[in-house]
């Protein structure tokens, strides 16, 4: 390589000076880092696929099988006997969301693991911001993720309210921000990948089978008391309910409530485990480097 | 043998100061007091060999890890109380190549760019000229995962002066390069020194990447044991080049340290 002349300033004079960031440059790290997952995710399309033929499996093949052994009795938001596919629709909603909230905090492990996540935390923002924006960034493909499935469900015959689409967008944000935040704080003390599938094996499929997205609480209730307990525990529970009331324009506002304290909770832990001074990340040996 | 102070430089116009810095993995201290301060626009040559604690100094440096003990200051940011000005001032070349592999040097480049709150026409013209500068001019549209390793570097060197930093670190940047491109990259961010004003920390166990003109200075096990100029620490260990002063400084049973005041 050459060392050719300058064809500008690369570096200030000193003393160095820098405006303040202002809002401008906040929303430019923002979209920066969103269009980066964007552009990630459509990149990996095998990641695209799997994640839309995951839940076209259960609504295609096990809706369909089960359709006649759990019925579905009149339950709120339904006013009447809806199918089987509908009633596990915004369950697979929220499995999407589950899946890919773990599979950003899997990114994330990655690109510590690969030294990417550097480029991130080296940002002069704060990191607050820095990991705000990152869980942004998922749940923005976590809800384009979530519209593909439903176009496809509509043409399927499982429709929602022509409204419900319109009106779900604001319960999926705030699910999607819940389990972002969740594969955030999680991928904060993991330190292999070889470590992480144990860990989604103790996150994903508990929380969403011990949930009401695949029967209604009141059947499991009736088959088992204290597995209702558990299911009444976990916060997957109230984002599918959320979910599930969000698409007949209505509130469920226990679950709004719970999906809203628990993502504030979830992410005020990732920020503390990220931060340098008090988080998990800094008490684990640099994976990048000799010493 | 003068020995190091273990007090903090307290060099206030410093572009970067390390005063009385320590960090330790549970019970493994990787570093113990290490103090040294490089000025505005010189190349310093950090010295090491694998495990010395460069890597570790880095992440201190970059705010990846906090400073618990003795503190880090960037043209007179404390990169503890105040990470983000710090960081503004501050490129940074790590060892392990961090390009998404899946995105194209103009968006890997533009992601770096908004990390740094810049955005549209601006971003774009500053990589056009330093892809010029890296002599890698018209590849924005090629796939990271495309590029050589040599390649890959002089984007990332790109990359840590897309915000115009008046610091740059680079740790290890040349290391599985072949001798061409280890010598291009080298030469590139000297010229950045002389031409930009620059200042630069080359962390290295590659003694021959030392110039008689750098500042130099030495780890070894987490301790701090020579700094000053090449000519000067070459002169109080008693040795007859940089590398016989490295390999003397570097070996286990070394006893002492150096100072030389630049």
């Amino acid at each position: 390589m050459s060392a050719p002349a300058m064809p500008e300033k690369v570096a200030g004079v000193m003393p160095v000076r820098f405006e303040k960031f202002g809002l401008g440059n906040y929303l430019i790290c923002l979209k920066g880092v969103v269009l980066r997952e964007c552009l990630r995710f459509l990149h990996q399309r095998e990641r695209f696929i799997s994640s839309l033929v995951r839940p076209l499996i259960w609504l295609f093949i096990f809706a369909a099988g089960f359709r006649q052994v759990l019925g579905v009795s009149i339950i709120p938001p339904y006013k009447t006997y809806v199918l089987y596919e509908v009633y596990i629709t915004p369950g697979l909603c929220g499995m999407i969301l589950l899946f890919s909230g773990m599979q950003s905090s899997l990114s994330m492990v990655y690109d510590r693991e690969m030294g990417n996540m550097r480029t991130l935390l080296v940002s002069p923002f704060p990191r607050w911001f820095l990991l705000v924006s990152k869980m942004l960034a998922g749940v923005a493909v976590s809800i384009a993720q979530v519209y593909a499935f439903l176009i496809v469900a509509w043409f399927w015959g499982v429709k929602a309210p022509p409204l419900g689409y319109l009106m779900v967008l604001p319960a999926l944000f705030l699910s999607g921000m819940m389990l972002c935040a969740l594969g955030m704080l999680l991928s904060s003390m993991i330190k292999q990948l070889e470590n992480f599938a144990g860990i989604m094996n103790f996150v994903i499929f508990p929380g969403y089978f011990a949930s009401p997205a695949l029967y209604p609480l009141w059947r499991i209730q009736e088959a088992s008391p204290l597995l209702y307990k558990i299911c009444l525990a976990n916060p997957f529970t109230y984002a599918v309910e959320l979910i599930r009331f969000a698409f007949y324009g209505q509130i469920d506002w226990l679950s709004l409530g719970v999906v809203a304290g628990c993502t504030l909770l979830f992410l005020a832990a990732a920020i503390i485990a990220y931060d340098p001074s008090r988080g998990l990340i800094s008490r684990k040996q640099d994976t990048g480097g000799n010493a | 043998m003068q020995h190091v102070r273990t007090s903090g430089s307290g060099d206030e116009g410093a572009a970067l100061d390390v005063a009385g810095v320590s960090h330790s993995y549970g019970p493994k201290r990787a570093l113990n007091d290490v103090s040294f301060s490089i000025a505005p626009a010189t190349f310093t040559v950090l010295l090491g060999l694998n495990g010395a604690g460069k890597t570790t100094l880095f992440s201190l440096i970059s705010h990846l890890y906090d400073t618990r003990r003795g503190s880090i200051r960037i043209f007179g940011h404390d990169v503890s109380r105040a990470s983000g000005e710090a960081l503004r001032r501050v490129g940074i070349v790590f060892q392990a190549r961090t390009l998404d592999l899946d995105l194209s040097v103009h968006q890997n480049l533009s992601y770096h760019a908004a990390l740094h709150g810049i955005g549209g026409r601006e971003a774009r013209q500053r990589i056009a000229a330093l892809l010029d500068i890296v002599d890698m001019p018209g590849r924005q549209h090629d796939k990271a995962r495309s590029l050589s390793g040599g390649q890959m570097r002089r984007i990332e060197i790109a990359r840590a002066l897309l915000h115009r930093p008046a610091l740059l670190l680079l740790d290890e940047a040349t290391v599985g390069l072949d001798i061409q491109s280890r010598a291009g990259i080298l030469a590139t961010i000297r010229k950045l020194v002389e031409t930009e004003g620059i200042g630069v920390l080359w962390a290295t166990h590659l003694i021959d990447e030392v110039e008689d003109g750098d500042h130099v200075v030495v780890l070894r096990q987490g301790e701090l044991v020579a700094r000053g100029k090449v000519a000067d620490v070459v002169r109080t260990s008693g040795a007859s080049s940089i590398r016989d002063a490295f390999s003397k400084l570097s070996r286990i049973e070394a006893a002492g340290t150096a100072e030389i005041s630049p």
